[in-house]
């Protein structure tokens, strides 16, 4: 999978074999969860970018406050990313274009307002590979697609309750974080913010499809 | 020194160079008129004022600021922390131009008299260079004639001293100077600008000629805003000559700002502030050739905290703590001007005590910080089915507010066939805008989902429904009234000791009934677009979907003119009637507020006040 976050990290192989080595010296069904942190998540501990920042500045995840997830989280999150923004034949997937380092920047926020995702996120990242545990896999990513799309889609029918309340948070925060990139507003269709000399209304295609006469 | 050469000589993200700016060391000892605000009141005042040879300074409580070098015009969401949505920091967004500014601005407190959840009074600050002209959405509407006298027509809050016909000429020269685009219309209490003045308005959107489509059937007209906005360069040739007849520098120093400003590029929001000075704001359309005449310093991180007077009881000038280093200044001049926006005008009048005005300045008539008004309003959104899936195309034009609905029911509010006395207008709001953190939220329920959608469904439903909503937004005309008003806080101060205000709201029967009128014609509209509406509109709790007070940012009254100084606080030139040498130039004399948007007559009532003030200065007569 593509990173677009150019922040060190610690490369995939390298957290696999973490991840593998961990595992073995962990009981199975251990209530510790490879590569998620307790449900009591730590507090964060970056500063706001205070009432006066540098507006026209380019802002990456990690510029502002430090990051939380562990490189299974943010694994995880990929994956989970691509099940809620798959690519398809008219655009690529949320993972591409570094969302799940926006969500890690969102969860991260010192601002109160992000706190409670947080805490949602965390505990239902640390669900997922419970289930996956308890389905005999050593964690969510390591279970088949299918299953994995199983497991999110009994989520998304319980919408108001824990986990299901976490997978749409994490809807939230992937489409939003998707659809607020160049590639997934193109997507939407949306053509805007290109300087031009004149502004002729909608096109006579548009205006023909709706039965409107040009201004 | 021209503007290339200023311009030239400019480090980037240096914006003390771009405006000379003084510090208190540099503060002069002679100036005619001392502003206390740089925002629309003030920078009109000072533009009026400077052209005509008058020496001025200007006072901004917040710091200098640079639309041509600090707004982030073309950035896309992901460019910006948290996709730039709203945080304590930045209460409109990320991009929004506002710095230091909000609802809540650490060490500025404010309070609400009553604890009620709808008797809360929201106070926006703006503490920058250009004020609330940097964030404002631009909407540029008059006042009509029956706006100026609601008493005499309905019986209800007070008439202006003034009439329309009063203002006419000055709402030209305003719209001249400033730029705004819009169209004449013949639509009653909605006056035309004299011609040559506006500029064309802009093409409108699918979803705004689908509205005005479907409207029509209804006997409601959508027509093209108002807004200041160039949608073609202003006639550099033509119109300096019309605004100051007889003033050669002027004419040139206006000129040469005129062509300095580009035309709308199409593109992104006037909230985030205009760089190429399509948009209007106070810094690049007033100040900045107000500079130039040479007759104006601008002083800022200067915070007011009183008028002085000297023993005859006229103005001296003003006491004020330089934010900087925290020390007390005072500065004098031969006229004061409040513009620091209504209520921070309030404030400083009635923190101006003395043994001739214990009570506050220009407070013998005891209505200070009364009367204060705000636009009445509730808005209602829908999905139009026939906007669905249509081939993706570039609709941000003048990005924000191009279409409207005024007021079209004056012929029954003078018959008396209406149970509420304000007459409102709504924006239209549609269009494929730039997609942020909360576009897709509700396409669940749009596409008939049960639970959360997400995968190969989610991304169907987005191109689907994108763009496929129209929203109202509701603005109408409220009454002054007892319960409305703002008062010192006895115990409360901010962090330079100076005491905060205390306000008190309260909605009125007569709003609540103009609410529940809005909420259903609003959604008479939608019926007939075939629109499927996410909720009934609220008609029997109105309460549930007024915008809190304050929230429009339209709040204007608190120090308001008259005809009798027993029950008004300024003459018909905003100026004081307890000290004429103190003169307001924001919404403060407002005696009511209209279903138009305050801003054009802020501007149009300082450029008047401004010439009142000269030909006093020239009299000697202060």
């Amino acid at each position: 999978m593509k990173d677009f976050d150019e922040t060190p990290r610690i490369e995939r192989r390298v957290a696999m074999e973490w991840i593998i080595s961990a595992a073995a010296s962990v009981p199975f069904l251990s209530q510790t969860v490879i590569g998620a942190t307790s449900d009591s998540a730590a507090p964060v501990s970056g500063n706001e970018y205070g009432p006066d920042p540098d507006m026209v500045k380019v802002y990456k995840p990690g510029d502002l406050w430090p990051l939380t997830f562990s490189a299974g989280q943010r694994e995880l999150v990929i994956v989970l990313c691509d099940i809620i923004i798959p690519a398809d034949e008219q655009s690529p997937s949320a993972s591409s274009q570094g969302v799940h380092d926006f969500v890690d920047e969102w969860i991260s926020s010192p601002y109160s307002a992000q706190t409670s995702d947080r805490n949602l996120i965390l505990k239902g990242l640390s669900r997922l590979n419970e289930e996956a545990v308890q389905k005999g896999s050593l964690n969510f990513i390591s279970l088949s697609a299918a299953e994995q799309l199983e497991i999110c889609k009994g989520l998304s029918l319980k919408p108001k309750e824990f986990p299901g309340n976490f997978f749409l948070k994490m809807r939230d925060l992937v489409a939003g974080g998707y659809y607020t990139t160049p590639v997934g507003m193109r997507d939407l269709g949306y053509r805007g913010n290109t300087p031009m000399l004149e502004w002729n209304g909608p096109p006579k295609e548009v205006l023909d499809l709706l039965g409107l006469e040009p201004e | 020194m021209t503007f290339a050469s200023c311009i030239d000589d400019l480090c980037p993200r240096e914006p003390q160079f771009w405006m000379p700016v003084i510090s208190p060391k540099e503060v002069q000892s002679d100036y005619d008129v001392v502003i206390v605000g740089s925002g629309a009141g003030g920078g009109q005042m000072a533009y009026t004022l400077t052209m005509n040879g008058a020496k001025v300074l200007v006072m901004e409580a917040g710091r200098i600021f640079d639309p041509a070098r600090e707004t982030a015009m073309l950035h896309t969401p992901n460019m910006a922390p948290l996709r730039a949505m709203p945080t304590p920091d930045k209460q409109y967004g990320f991009y929004d131009s506002s710095v230091e500014s909000g609802w809540e601005i650490p060490g500025e407190p404010y309070t609400n008299a009553s604890k009620e959840d709808k008797r809360q009074f929201f106070w926006w600050r703006q503490r920058m260079l250009g004020g609330r002209t940097n964030h404002w959405g631009r909407v540029s509407l008059r006042n009509g004639p029956y706006d100026f006298k609601t008493k005499s027509r309905q019986g209800i809050g007070f008439d202006w001293p003034i009439s329309y016909d009063d203002l006419h000429p000055y709402y030209d020269k305003v719209e001249m100077l400033v730029g705004i685009f819009g169209s004449n219309e013949g639509v009653e209490n909605v006056p035309h600008s004299s011609p040559g003045v506006l500029l064309p308005p802009p093409k409108m959107r699918a979803g705004e000629l689908l509205t005005k489509k479907h409207a029509k059937t209804l006997g409601i007209n959508v027509v093209p805003v108002h807004r200041a906005i160039l949608t073609k360069q202003q006639d550099a040739d033509r119109l300096p000559a019309i605004l100051h007849p007889g003033n050669a520098k002027a004419q040139k120093i206006l000129a040469e700002n005129m062509r300095s400003r580009a035309k709308c590029f199409f593109a992104t929001d006037c909230h985030r502030g205009c760089s190429i000075g399509a948009a209007y704001d106070s810094a690049t359309v007033h100040l900045r050739p107000a500079l130039h005449t040479g007759n104006l310093d601008i002083l800022p991180n200067a915070m007011v905290r009183e008028v002085t007077l000297n023993k005859e009881g006229r103005a001296k000038g003003v006491s004020y703590v330089d934010k900087v280093d925290g020390a007390d200044h005072h500065v004098s001049a031969k006229v004061v001007v409040l513009a620091a926006s209504s209520q921070e005008s309030v404030r400083i009048l009635l923190n101006s005590k003395s043994n001739l005005f214990p009570d506050g300045l220009a407070n013998s008539s005891g209505k200070v910080g009364k009367y204060i008004t705000d636009s009445v309003s509730s808005s209602f959104s829908a999905q139009i089915p026939a906007l669905e899936n249509l081939p993706p195309h570039n609709e941000d034009g003048t990005v924000g507010q191009q279409a409207y609905v005024p007021w079209w029911l004056c012929k029954d509010h003078t018959a008396g066939r209406l149970d509420f006395s304000g007459g409102y207008k709504f924006i239209v709001g549609s269009g494929r805008r730039m997609p942020k953190m909360s576009s897709v939220r509700g396409f669940d329920r749009l596409a008939g989902r049960e639970g959360t959608g997400f995968g190969p469904d989610l991304k169907e439903d987005a191109r689907r429904f994108y763009g496929s909503t129209v929203g109202f937004s509701a603005q109408g005309a409220m009454a002054a009234n007892d319960d409305c008003f703002s008062e010192l806080d006895p115990e409360v101060k901010d962090k330079w000791g100076i005491p905060v205000l205390r306000f008190h709201w309260k909605w009125a029967d007569d709003e609540l009934k103009q609410i529940a009128h809005q909420q259903k014609s609003m959604a008479s509209i939608f019926e007939t677009m075939g629109a499927r509406i996410s909720r009934e509109p609220e008609t029997k709790n109105p309460l549930k979907v007024i915008k809190d007070g304050g929230k429009i940012i339209h709040e204007v009254g608190g120090a308001i003119m008259g005809a009798d100084s027993k029950n008004s606080v300024t003459d018909q030139w905003s100026r004081t009637w307890d000290v004429p040498n103190l003169v307001l130039a924001d919404g403060a004399p407002f005696p009511n507020t209209s279903d138009k948007n305050p801003t054009l007559t802020i501007m149009a009532l300082a450029w008047r006040s401004a010439d009142h003030v000269l030909d006093e200065l020239k009299k000697g007569n202060v």
